[in-house]
């Protein structure tokens, strides 16, 4: 009898045994698992229609149209793997596409009917990887991006770096980038060296090329606001001036416009939220801005989006930017022929301008127009006037699919 | 009111450039106050913070806005969008 129980409990026994767990051998909880397959995260459709018109053209030396259409659209794919080490990685490919028209390009030749830059398409591919940890939220990536137009290149390349705080209220960005451009130089037909129809149309090209870093700060300050403090210092050398603008001289000369081949910028701008009662929003932002050339700008914006139910929002803006201009602004025919540095370009002028439109926000649950992958759409407005007599108006459509 | 009495007069004696310096400061003063003063959130009492409209970045739909003001003005950088690359600049 005995040796029957015993050989039932080694039997048992065994039985247990190969039910066992072993050190080696652990079950992972199913809830930290994560697949390494490539994974759609999000793709972001924005879609822009912006028409202006003035009458300060710097292609004609600060008189004439200012009329341009411009109909930009991107899309951007965002897709996550995880790697072995558990760490996520987020791939951010984006496409650019703007096709503008401007009538002042027409006037670099008045004998062509419509010059090859009064229109033109510009395309901007970039690819950006970051690798992040999300136990602490630090992260580090690269970007790469390219652009073309008709008479315009460039390279670029960048490191992003993420650092955040062990309570996750402050968080420290660092970004640097370089552009490596290359400008295909045109002058207006008349100071060309081969002038006349079919003559040269450019004297080669020159490279412009742009360094910036950034460094940011934010900050949880309580449940309800947050800020942020970001400084942008950045240089560009190369041809910095654009070679088709026109400048009159007080003694009736006309010349190309010239502008230094350094610039040095710094802008240092605050963002701060804040949640107001359980339906408003006050999202404001201010810039300090100053330059090499002797610009001194200073922005404010404020929206307050209102939220009318969870998944619904009105948010109308305002922004007001006021400009101390370039030292070497001048207006029509009023440089002198000693300025080694000209330009009547009056986007470098000493101007302020206002910015005032409004935008709505869906996001329901069960997708916008009851798509289920259209989690969020955004439809936006602005009227823009500047004191130099220059409107125009800007559209933009967003959609986010998931 | 004492305050006033006598600060009100104080300005006018004051250069536009003084003026300018005494008002970074305060500014600095103010920010360097909010964020020491900041108190610890917990994850779970950020469901206004996490609120979508109150990300600290410009919103998707003025990527094309800031282009636009990049090339009509002579400030950019610091705003989240564009800061070299590129022309577009017509």
């Amino acid at each position: 009898m005995k040796k029957i129980s015993l050989a039932a409990i080694a039997f048992y026994m065994s039985i247990l045994s190969t039910f066992a767990q072993t050190p080696e051998r652990t079950v992972s909880d199913s809830s930290a698992y994560q697949s390494r397959k490539l994974k759609l995260e999000e793709v972001n459709f924005v879609s822009s229609h912006y028409r202006q018109d003035g009458n300060n053209s710097a292609v004609t030396g600060g008189i004439g149209t200012e009329k341009l259409t411009d109909f930009a659209n991107s899309i951007d794919l965002h897709v996550s793997k995880y790697g072995l080490s558990g760490r996520k990685n987020t791939f951010n490919f984006e496409l650019g596409i703007d096709t503008y028209t401007s009538a002042s390009s027409d006037k670099i030749d008045p004998t062509t009917i419509s010059s090859a830059s009064s229109s033109d398409i510009r395309i901007y591919p970039s690819l950006n990887w970051t690798r992040e940890d999300e136990k602490t939220g630090n992260s580090f990536g690269f970007t790469g991006s390219y652009s073309t137009e008709y008479d315009y290149q460039s390279v670029g390349a960048g490191i992003n770096l993420t650092r955040l705080s062990k309570d996750k209220n402050r968080q420290f960005d660092f970004k640097a980038q370089a552009f490596l451009d290359t400008w295909k130089v045109i002058l207006p037909i008349e100071l060309r060296s081969v002038g006349g129809r079919g003559g040269e149309k450019s004297s080669g090209s020159s490279p412009r090329n742009s360094f910036s870093t950034s460094f940011s700060i934010s900050q949880v300050i309580n449940q309800r606001l947050q800020a942020l403090i970001i400084v942008e210092p950045s240089y560009q050398h190369g041809l910095l001036a654009t070679k088709y603008q026109r400048d009159y001289f007080t003694d009736g000369t006309v010349r190309a416009e010239n502008l230094p081949g350094d610039r040095y910028k710094l802008p240092i701008a605050l963002r701060l939220n804040y949640f107001m009662g359980d339906q408003f929003i006050l999202r404001s932002f201010y810039r300090f801005y100053t330059d090499s050339w002797g610009i001194r700008a200073h922005t404010a914006e404020l929206e307050v989006p209102i939220k009318l139910s969870s998944f619904f929002s009105v948010s109308p803006f305002y922004r007001y930017n006021k400009q101390d201009g370039t030292r070497y602004f001048a207006p029509y025919g009023k440089h002198s022929t000693a300025e080694t540095y000209y330009t009547s370009d009056y986007d470098l002028s000493s101007l302020h301008s206002n910015f005032i439109g409004a935008g709505i926000r869906l996001s329901p649950p069960n997708g916008v127009l009851g798509v289920q992958r259209i989690s969020d759409m955004e439809l936006r407005y602005g009227h823009y006037s500047r004191s130099t007599d220059l409107t125009s108006d800007a559209i933009t459509l967003a959609v986010k699919f998931k | 009111m004492i305050t006033i009495k006598y600060i009100v007069p104080i300005t006018f004696l004051l250069t536009d450039n003084m003026k300018k310096k005494i008002c970074g400061l305060a500014v600095f003063v103010a920010l360097s106050s909010a964020f020491t003063a900041c108190s610890s959130v917990k994850a779970y009492q950020k469901n206004k913070l996490n609120d979508s409209e109150m990300e600290l970045t410009a919103r998707k739909s003025q990527k094309f806005e800031q282009s636009f003001e990049l090339y009509r003005e002579g400030a950019s950088g610091a705003n989240g969008g564009k800061s070299g690359g590129g022309c577009g600049c017509n």
